[in-house]
């Protein structure tokens, strides 16, 4: 299924691109991306976009979205989060959020936990075990980052480029731009230690959570994470991904994609 | 002409295969490699030299601020100034400087500068860095999208404490004081001069220029390859009108002087090479967290000294082409004083920070240079810039009564020697 840039504003003045497509009056559902940011070839969305009307709104600071300055701690990009929804003007959109972008969804339904209509998250950040720190990849250089965040490192390394020629000096220096600004951004929430204690807000969240998972996901393991999370939300359910690292909605989007699918109905 | 020697105090025990078995010397350097005992006598010899440079007539002494670092010994350089402000009566003492965000709250800084400014009698000229990203971000926790935010509210803060005469509530959005009342307050009125270490941040330019700060340029690229930017720095300063007095500049080199420029290459290539192959090795991924450097600056493609491309250069370099790179000014005097009339000259800068104790460099050897430096090339370039001589804008102004803390003073009350 094709989608689409469609703009919207926020009253907080961001300016985002929202990827829109999907049967029209179907069940609404909001996807919030990781830290590499959205692409409109993304094969989760497109396979989501068949049985769901999807709006995956690009972060400020990402891609052609603007406004970031705005977004200063978590509590603002909570709020960011359900103004998008509000200019979107739906009334109770299913959240699927993928790493940040899942720390971000359980950060909404915590704070407004009568609205959403479910919740998927994928491999998502927000919780901090000591004994089992998450790597800093601010810290990594980009060509180790493959290792951590792919199931098969070597085919990952391939999708993180997207093929774009770093030989050529202007376009290295345009990557390190929207490195800056996107990491920028994601480091708001997420640096040093990405845990602005969603753990101690998580009792509020009542809805019926979905927790997918990578089973090698070298970035947040599962255990002992996905353990953590459901022992933190009592109403949540958890399935895994075979041969699926941290960007399980790149390496395995069939499998993420049935599995949110089957528990949205 | 100001010369300030400046010590960055480097461990001088990093082994031999230190880059091979490390890959950083910052951040998360192997913290087995410190040793406490030696470090002992380690300081004690770092700040001898330091009042060793007041004793040959340097303008200044300067230290400065790092963390976790192999070749950064000061966490806190206002204990050294301290230490030095007891030790020494005449020079300036740079701190070149505190990381204004790093202090919780930054009033800290403004009260620790009050009391090395009255403890030392008004000779505190005072730095403000916005920091490395390697300590700001990855060794002290700042998130970097919202450093320079928070450094200019530090800064703020520290300014308005220094000259409000009267307690005020500061409502920050990273500091909330409800009482902020610098006691005690600076010698120098209305603040000490202010020095602003940058790389290549534009930003950084115009913040000097708007409130008449210096503007030093700390790099071990040299000179050759500081004229760039520096050259930037003084376009900048033309665009926006100001006069343009080289004291408004300052530039940090690294020197070395013998008696002949064989000797020269005899006596400092090792501990020239320990600085620049094992100090100088930074793992590339914390010379710049995404989001510390702004958007103007990396589209204005002054990424400067810590790329990781440069890095590599800089482990790889050999005396001959540091030499010739400029990136250390060394040889006889006279060579020592022509290549520095024309660092000066080039850079247009006012005030030099010497870096004359190079990694593991032994101290009679630091002694020696920089007693020939003193001797035989400051005198020469003294008066590079007769058209600006009294310009002391940016230099500090001590009282011109004031205590020696040199003098013995044996078990008597200080206020009994002039009788």
């Amino acid at each position: 299924m094709r989608l689409d840039w469609i703009r919207i504003d926020t009253p907080r003045q961001t300016f985002c691109r929202v990827l829109t497509g999907g049967p029209p009056g179907g069940v609404p559902l909001v996807y919030f991306h990781g830290m590499a940011g959205l692409s409109e070839d993304d094969p989760l969305l497109a396979r989501l976009a068949e049985d769901f009307t999807v709006y995956a709104p690009e972060l400020p600071g990402y891609g052609e979205s603007t406004g970031e300055e705005t977004l200063e701690d978590m509590l603002d990009f909570t709020l960011h989060g359900w103004d998008v929804v509000d200019a979107l003007h739906l009334d109770r959109p299913a959240l699927v959020g993928h790493s940040m972008g899942g720390m971000m969804a359980a950060e909404m339904a915590a704070i407004s936990p009568e609205r959403p209509l479910k919740l998927a998250l994928i491999d998502p950040l927000g919780l901090w075990i000591d004994e089992c720190p998450i790597p800093d990849v601010f810290g990594m250089l980009p060509h180790t980052l493959p290792e951590v965040l792919f199931h098969d490192p070597v085919a990952g390394a391939s999708t993180m480029t997207r093929g774009a020629d770093f030989t050529d000096q202007q376009a290295l220096l345009d990557f390190f731009i929207g490195n800056a600004k996107r990491l920028g951004t994601a480091g708001k929430i997420l640096f040093p230690i990405p845990n602005r204690r969603l753990s101690k807000r998580l009792y509020r969240m009542r809805t019926d959570t979905l927790l997918v998972w990578g089973e090698s996901d070298r970035m947040i393991p599962l255990d002992p994470y996905a353990t953590k999370w459901q022992e933190l939300v009592p109403s949540s359910s958890l399935v895994t991904i075979p041969d699926a690292g941290h960007m399980a909605p790149i390496e395995q989007p069939e499998a993420t994609a049935s599995a949110i699918s089957s528990f949205l109905g | 002409m100001k010369f300030i020697w400046f010590n960055l105090m480097p461990w001088p025990d990093l082994p031999d295969d230190f880059r091979e078995n490390n890959r950083s010397v910052w951040v998360d350097i192997d913290s087995k490699l410190y040793d406490p005992e030696r470090g002992h006598a380690v300081y004690h010899e770092y700040m001898d030299q330091l009042e060793y440079a007041d004793s040959l007539g340097f303008d200044g002494i300067g230290v400065n601020e790092h963390h976790q670092n192999g070749y950064g010994l000061m966490p806190s350089p206002n204990i050294i100034a301290a230490g030095l402000a007891r030790r020494t009566s005449k020079a300036a003492i740079a701190v070149i400087g505190n990381s204004i965000a790093l202090y919780n709250p930054p009033i800290r800084v403004a009260e620790e500068f009050a009391m090395l400014d009255v403890i030392s009698g008004g000779r505190l000229i005072c730095g403000f860095p916005v920091g490395t990203s390697m300590d700001t971000n990855y060794c002290y926790g700042q998130i970097p999208a919202l450093t320079r935010d928070k450094y200019a509210e530090a800064h703020e803060l520290i300014k308005r404490a220094w000259t409000e005469d009267e307690p005020f509530a500061f409502d920050g959005k990273y500091n909330q004081l409800r009482y902020v009342n610098c006691w005690p307050k600076p010698i120098q009125k209305p603040m000490p001069p202010i020095y602003i270490p940058g790389g290549g941040s534009i930003e950084t330019w115009d913040f000097c220029i708007d409130n008449d700060y210096n503007y030093s340029y700390l790099s071990f690229s040299g000179y050759l390859a500081g004229k760039r930017l520096m050259d930037g720095y003084w376009e900048r300063v033309a665009a926006r009108g100001v006069d343009d007095s080289p004291y408004r500049g300052a530039f940090a080199q690294i020197i070395c002087v013998a008696d002949t420029d064989a000797e020269a290459k005899e006596l400092y290539e090792e501990h020239v090479l320990y600085f620049y192959n094992r100090c100088l090795h930074v793992f590339p991924g914390f010379a710049d967290a995404p989001g510390y450097r702004t958007i103007k600056t990396l589209q204005a493609g002054a990424l400067n000294q810590l790329t990781a491309a440069a890095q590599r250069r800089f482990s790889e370099l050999t005396w001959d082409d540091l030499v010739e790179n400029g990136n250390i000014i060394a040889g006889s005097p006279e060579t020592v004083t022509d290549r520095m009339k024309h660092m000066i000259s080039s850079l247009r800068v006012g005030t030099v920070f010497c870096i004359m104790h190079n990694g593991n460099q032994p101290d009679w050897k630091t002694r020696y240079s920089t007693q020939l430096f003193a001797e035989k090339v400051m005198p020469k370039l003294a008066d590079m810039w007769p058209e600006y001589a009294g310009d002391d804008r940016w230099w500090c102004k001590p009282l011109a009564t004031r205590v020696d803390p040199t003098e013995t003073i044996g078990g008597r009350a200080r206020s009994e020697l002039s009788e």
